[in-house]
């Protein structure tokens, strides 16, 4: 699902955005592995976190649809059940993957689909490079599609020397600027007009040399740039939002327009899809079809859902081939304790919410999946260790939000549980210095003899307060002193108190 | 009734004048308060920072220093906590469950199901909104985030602070949103915690209030620290504190005083 948010203008008199260097180009450029990239988490965000441009273009952009999200939900009375039967669904396909997935294989082969399996990104790249170089294409158009942008298909398209052409319009802002989204949904959220204007000035050679600021003004820039392309494009790739096993049809829900041009004008399409992306039977869409757009862009109906099966001869594209990408994804299966990650419908509403992503924005979390979701998705999918699960306050807002109830709070402390035990033997000193820091506090903490005495060394930092407060302690008391001051401990435990009531009795 | 009190660990070590708060004003209501003295912690903080293993013998200490309100020793367990309770209540079983201890963490689920934070017991246990507090100040009231979505109290909390006599309750702007603080987070990701907090503080002192409220001193520790540190002037005080306030025993705030005797 895509669409465009609206773009917050530039504050007066701000000048370009501190992070494009030079001119209008993101710095970031595109990583090895879209999935895993950048600096640790609190390195990035820090980073974010001083560029107030970036802050300004947030906050306005998630507080404009969290309100319109709460308004657009608040009008459903059966809500919650349809959260419920979302979820209930997915688990089920979840539990049944294999049997489902070969059903869905059968129903798309039955009428003239292709069905390709690839195990990982590169198998998956591998695949639609060798079936756009049959069709003797060097440009191929594309509707958003996060599948895509997991395995780096445009790098390794273009490697090949296919050109892929990104047709929804933050997408397509965000690869102007050789730029990586930045959100599920508006993969340009960090950007507003005027830095939109310059990109298109800089980077589109067809951009109208008067271009302005004004909203419409770029879409339609952008729109006769993109009208071009869809004419002439031979082959289009897609994502899928679902995938209906019991008939074989396969839906991409959108808001521009741009999605119906690529599924309908040319003549091959390629579809990369999850494992995970299906449901059991074209019923279910009606779930589906309810709980996405009011939780992605907070609209009541998405303006477009294109849905196609198979081949219709005459009608739409003549081959139509199904890539099912695996990349990770039966591992987390496998996960009993993560596996609801993968109930995901990309529908955003987490990043929205979420207090931390609001602060510092989609590229401090170095994936292509950024927010609630990407913290407990993509250290889950590599495998790897990483400090995303404790890019999180566990406030519990993504949760109430999703729309299939994923419980985001509980798999980010199941993922610390696994970081804990990655970093049992590792030289790190902070990985350390935590480990001893918690078996000391555990030790002190399981007794309530132990406690009482433990509780009563607080009160020690009484002799460096002054008027009741801490204003500076040591390192790494200093991570909390540099911006909060710490009350004074009290001079008496409650222990210690309650103690000394019972003997007065 | 006969209430245990858990103090919960940062309660007993750091701010006393919310426990003792709670003794006094149960007390006033006419139920006898027991505290347990082998209580230590909930096990929360090593469980939400993936410790599950050194999480086992804290949990172990709660269960088994709380396991006789499942004999009917006492009626319930009040915490002057939301996320304590919200740890109790949804992580100790899992733990002991994880750590292959079926029976200790049945017999959490016990103790668990008579557990409740003090706006719980209050308003649901006790049926009272009407304490008889008196506290003559503008207050805000910050609804922490276990609280409110872990526990779901809703607005009982605001019930409690609307029934004080001389209160006058502030309205707070995105009071929903998170202050930042996520026990280690707030040492962790301390930029972004420092970036959360800074816009609660501004928030808070927007409502012109003499003091903000909450039901977890975790969090007030966190939003008072970054008050301070603002010079704003405006005191963190727990829900308890100010529900132990009467005319002839009156809480002032910030002076965190001994109020029970
Ligand atoms: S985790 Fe839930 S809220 Fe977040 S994007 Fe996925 S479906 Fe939406």
């Amino acid at each position: 699902m895509s669409t465009f948010l609206g773009m917050p203008a530039a504050r007066e008199g701000a000048g370009p955005s501190p992070q494009a260097a030079p001119g209008t180009l993101s710095g970031i450029g595109r990583p090895e592995d879209p999935l895993h990239w950048g600096a640790s988490f609190p390195d990035a965000a820090k980073a974010a976190l001083e560029n107030g441009q970036l802050r300004r273009n947030l906050g306005k952009a998630t507080s404009t649809i969290r309100t319109k999200r709460a308004r657009v939900v608040g009008e459903v009375p059966d809500w919650e059940a349809l959260r419920d039967a979302g979820s209930a669904v997915k688990t089920d396909v979840l539990a049944r993957l294999p049997e489902l997935l070969e059903e869905l294989e059968r129903n798309v082969t039955a009428r003239g689909g292709v069905v390709h399996w690839a195990r990982d990104a590169v198998e998956a790249n591998r695949i639609v490079a060798d079936l756009v170089r049959a069709k003797g294409a060097d440009e191929v158009v594309k509707v958003k599609s996060m599948a895509t942008q997991e395995i780096g298909l445009n790098e390794a398209l273009a490697e090949e020397g296919i050109a892929a052409v990104e047709t929804d319009l933050a997408e397509l802002i965000v690869q102007l600027a050789d730029d990586m989204p930045s959100h599920i949904l508006v993969p340009a959220i960090h950007r507003n007009r005027t830095e939109i204007r310059d990109i298109f000035l800089e980077r589109m050679a067809d951009a109208p040399p008067d271009l302005t600021d004004v909203p419409r003004e770029l879409a339609m820039a952008a729109r006769s740039h993109l009208r071009r392309k869809f004419l002439s494009a031979k082959v289009a790739i897609s994502g899928a939002n679902f995938a209906v096993a019991d008939t074989g049809t396969l839906a991409v829900v959108e808001s521009e327009g741009n999605g119906r041009m690529c599924l309908t004008l040319p003549e091959t399409l390629i579809t990369v899809m999850g494992i995970e992306k299906l449901i059991p039977t074209f019923d279910d869409l009606e779930v589906f079809l309810q709980l996405l757009p009011r939780s992605s862009t907070g609209e009541r109906m998405n303006p477009y859902t294109s849905m196609w099966t198979g081949v219709t001869p005459g009608d739409g594209p003549q081959e139509f081939h199904l890539v099912l990408l695996d990349n990770g994804r039966t591992k987390v299966l496998a996960d009993e304790a993560g596996r609801s990650a993968l109930h995901c419908i990309r529908c955003s509403a987490c990043l929205n919410v979420c207090p931390v992503y609001e602060r510092v924005g989609g590229h401090a979390y170095g994936s292509v999946y950024p927010g609630p979701i990407g913290a407990i998705l993509t250290p889950q999918l590599t495998g790897e260790k990483s400090d995303l699960p404790y890019a999180s306050t566990l406030c519990g807002a993504c949760y109430e939000v999703c729309p299939v109830k994923i419980d985001i709070p509980s798999i980010l402390v199941e993922l610390r549980a696994r970081e804990v035990s990655l970093s049992g033997a590792s030289p790190e000193t902070a990985d350390r210095v935590w480990k001893a820091a918690m078996k000391a506090a555990s030790f002190a903490m399981a007794d309530g003899g132990r406690f009482r005495r433990a509780a009563r060394v607080p009160r020690l930092l009484r002799a460096i307060s002054r008027n009741g407060v801490i204003r500076r302690l040591p390192f790494p008391g200093s991570l909390w002193t540099r911006s909060r001051d710490l009350m004074e401990p009290p001079q008496q435990t409650f222990h210690d108190w309650w103690a000394e009531r019972e003997e007065r009795r | 009734m006969r209430l245990a009190l858990a103090a919960t660990c940062i309660g007993d070590a750091m701010f006393p004048q919310a426990p003792r708060a709670v003794v006094t004003l149960l007390e006033r209501l006419g139920h006898e308060v027991v505290f347990p003295p082998a209580q230590a912690c909930c096990g929360q903080m090593h469980v939400n920072t993936g410790y599950l293993a050194e999480a086992v013998p804290v949990v172990q200490n709660h269960v088994r220093t709380f396991a006789p309100v499942a004999d009917g020793e006492w009626d319930a367990v009040v915490v002057p906590s939301g996320s304590c309770t919200g740890s109790i209540r949804h992580q100790q079983a899992m733990v002991l469950e994880r750590a292959g201890l079926r029976a200790e963490a049945r017999t959490a689920t016990a103790v668990a199901e008579r557990t409740y934070e003090l706006s719980e017991l209050l308003v649901d246990v006790l049926g009272v909104t009407d304490v008889g507090a008196w506290f003559p100040h503008r207050v805000t009231y910050h609804p922490t985030c276990h609280s409110l979505r872990m526990l779901g109290v809703g607005d009982k909390p605001e019930r409690l602070l609307r029934a004080v006599e001389g209160l006058e309750l502030a309205p707070l702007a995105e009071a929903e949103g998170c202050c930042g603080f996520g026990g280690t987070f707030s040492l962790k990701n301390s930029d972004t915690s420092t970036a959360m907090l800074a816009d609660k503080v501004a928030n808070v002192v927007d409502t012109g209030a003499e003091v903000v409220t909450a039901g977890d001193w975790s969090c007030l520790m966190h939003i008072g620290g970054g008050l301070s540190r603002g010079g704003t002037g405006v005191r963190p005080m727990h829900l308890a504190e100010i529900l132990a306030s009467t005319r002839e025993s009156p809480v002032v705030p910030g002076a965190g005083q001994a109020v029970a005797r």
